[in-house]
């Protein structure tokens, strides 16, 4: 997020797109629903389903699966015709202005309507809602970014909080709502491809000289960007790949095609995995490691907002398990030999692995990461720290961009959209969609083995609209198959009229009921993130 | 009511919102969640996931040993022999393929300083940029 889930409530204008706040993120929810029923904030919602935000959103915009760029391109197009860009924050802040010009000269609310759906009059009342706002905010999730154009349909939202001036002020800002309680932090610290901490490329001489010299390896850090998850399974089955290290993940129920990842894991010459269970990728390791849960160590989490936060050990550890962190330095400390064993010659020793706690690995990350340098675990108490944080006595950061972009002027994006890549048709015509339930959380490893939670929800349905189940003769409760192109699932059918005719819509909590046995059409070409809400399906009754 | 034998201050693990817990803990099980008033993110509020998901902490199938896999069935295995089997197979696999016949996956669900170090063995040990985690996911 550029901006505070703490200034939510200050906008005048939300634009929740492609989230469906009260499930999956619920309580940055409720400062959505104080901002518009206690500050009068307008709400403009772009979602093809009814979800309970509908409920306080003054405009619901319900376009077709995946014409979010028409969509967004069109409300550029009125923004600009009716005057409502702010001229001097383009000219003193931005560059590019006119190639989006140029692209959106075209892309009338009529033109959009023929691909979207969305009547043309409501994209004219909602990009006059939000170009009008004093201060205006854009939200989004998964709903935007799964998308074989998600960077396209990020941009594309950018590119209205530029033309409006919406940046660096509280309320306003684009803000994307993280779904893992520390993606945000993972990503911060590395765990990219192309990344070291604190987004320093890996492409950068400079970099991974600083890197190398800093963790004294022996080995050099490769200036190649490495694989995505998605590659890396594609690499097994190519032969590339012959070693999956997995950490706190189960890919086989999260990662897109099902049988495809099952495929590749079965083909694997080692696989390791750290994990607090035996969940469905662990089974098929050659080596099934411990670890512990949030409970039982020490730590940090990063949040949506960038707020690096504390985790403490509440529990002591339960029989012989480790603590991952001991883990992953016992690790180090043997490839390096550092533990008295010999390894190949080209790995020496490299810095001791003798992390007694997890804030001296901090320190380490600080020392190394200059928009984190000013962070510490003895400084996160109480409330924490938003980085950039880049010395000791620096606040933290709670709104980005605020004099000048990082990178010195925001770029406008000239798009053009492109059609989902796996539309509906005769033999698959149904459009499945996939998100999350309020009471379940990702492949349901921790929500389903929580008892309350599972009384509420104790399986994965099939939700279709119900003109569509009347048609077929389906009724509540009946099994019905779901078949892709890539796999099928069965499980009990839910009728509803949330989601429009077309659609159906599953979760993904239920190993049983395996959303993403079907998903998995395409990735997106920048991203490489699967384009999980929008696969052709077909439904039967069983 | 209850009284617990300590109150440990903590960070939700389950979406990035990251509410703020407080844990109530008597004889090792956590009982009870609230989230202060003033926590920076959350204001006290928390979702049913926050409040009520914590049993799979003390959820029976907890692994609590290293496993290998021997004949083709996970059997029970010392730390000693399932770490020193790990460190051999990357090195072996390594020397046999090169480096970046090797993956890491670090987790969205793991601390900041787990990660860090993990990606800190794959680039600085192994010699790997194949790095990456579950968040397209």
């Amino acid at each position: 997020m550029t901006n505070s889930i703490g200034d939510i409530h200050l906008a005048d204008v939300l634009l929740v797109t492609g989230s469906n706040t009260t499930e999956a993120h619920p309580v940055i929810s409720l400062e959505m629903k104080k901002a518009v029923r206690q500050h009068g904030a307008k709400l403009i919602l772009i979602d093809p389903r009814e979800i309970e935000l509908s409920n306080f959103a003054a405009i619901h915009i319900r376009p077709r699966s995946g014409t979010d760029v028409a969509l967004l391109n069109a409300m550029a197009h009125v923004i600009i015709n009716e005057g409502l860009a702010r001229k001097e924050f383009i000219e003193a802040r931005t560059e590019n202005f006119d190639a989006l010009k140029e692209v959106v000269k075209d892309c009338t609310p009529q033109w959009a309507e023929d691909i979207s759906g969305v009547p043309a009059e409501m994209i004219i009342e909602a990009a006059q809602v939000y170009g009008r706002a004093g201060s205006a905010a854009i939200f989004w999730a998964m709903g935007i970014t799964q998308s074989s154009h998600g960077v396209d349909n990020v941009q594309a939202l950018a590119n209205l909080a530029l033309l409006t001036g919406n940046f660096g002020r509280p309320g306003t800002g684009v803000n994307p709502l993280r779904g893992q309680n520390n993606v945000q932090g993972a990503c911060d610290v590395g765990g990219l491809p192309n990344v070291i901490t604190g987004y320093q490329p890996v492409i950068d001489e400079n970099v991974r000289a600083k890197f190398e010299n800093a963790w004294q390896t022996s080995v050099n850090i490769p200036p190649k960007p490495g694989l995505t998850v998605t590659e890396l399974m594609n690499g097994v089955l190519e032969g590339r790949t012959k070693a999956l290290y997995i950490m706190g993940e189960n890919p086989i129920i999260s990662d897109p095609n099902t049988n495809h990842v099952r495929e590749a894991l079965e083909e694997i010459e080692f696989l390791v995995t750290q994990d607090i269970f035996l969940n469905e990728t662990a089974q098929m390791a050659h080596v099934v490691l411990p670890g512990v849960s949030f409970a039982e160590k020490d730590g940090t989490f990063t949040n949506t907002e960038r707020r690096v936060q504390l985790v403490r050990t509440a529990l002591p550890i339960r029989g012989d398990a480790r603590r991952d962190l001991d883990i992953i330095c016992d690790l180090g400390k043997r490839l390096s030999g550092s533990n008295g064993k010999t390894s190949s010659d080209v790995i020496r020793p490299v810095t001791d692995w003798n992390y007694a706690e997890a804030s001296d690995v901090y320190r380490e990350i600080a020392a190394l990461t200059p928009s984190m340098a000013g962070i510490s675990h003895e400084r996160l108490v109480p409330n924490g720290l938003q980085w950039p944080c880049p010395a000791p006595d620096h606040p933290g950061t709670p709104i980005l961009h605020k004099e000048k972009f990082t990178r010195g002027l925001g770029k406008f994006t000239p798009l053009t959209f492109r059609e989902p890549i796996e539309n509906p048709d005769e033999e698959y015509p149904f459009t499945l969609n996939t998100g999350r339930v309020l009471q379940h959380w990702h492949g349901g490893t921790m929500s389903r083995r929580s008892e309350g939670l599972d009384w509420v929800v104790p399986e994965g349905e099939i939700q279709i609209n119900d003109e569509d189940g009347v048609r077929l003769g389906i009724e509540t409760g009946d099994m019905i198959r779901v078949t892709s192109r890539r796999g099928e699932a069965t499980g009990k059918a839910r009728l509803t009229d949330k989601l429009p005719r077309g659609m159906v819509f599953m979760n993904f909590h239920f190993a049983e009921v395996p959303a993403n046995a079907l998903t998995g059409a395409g990735v997106d070409p920048v991203a490489k993130i699967p384009e999980y809400k929008v696969s052709a399906v077909k439904v039967e009754k069983i | 009511m209850i009284k617990p034998d300590r109150i440990v201050t903590t960070t939700c693990p389950y979406c990035g919102v990251g509410c703020m817990l407080n844990l109530h803990i008597r004889e090792n099980v956590v009982y009870r969640v609230t989230s202060p008033f003033d926590a920076p993110a959350n204001k006290g509020n928390l979702c049913v996931k926050g409040r009520f998901g914590y049993d799979f902490v003390h959820a029976k199938d907890r692994l609590t040993q290293p496993l290998m896999r021997k004949n083709g069935e996970l059997v029970p295995a010392t730390w000693d022999e399932a770490m020193g089997h790990v460190a051999s197979r990357l090195l072996e696999i390594r020397d046999k393929y090169g480096p970046d016949s090797i993956g890491f996956l670090v987790s969205a669900k793991c601390t900041n300083e787990e990660n860090y170090l993990l990606q800190k063995v794959a680039r600085g040990l192994i010699g790997t940029n194949n790095v990456d985690h579950c968040a397209r996911l």
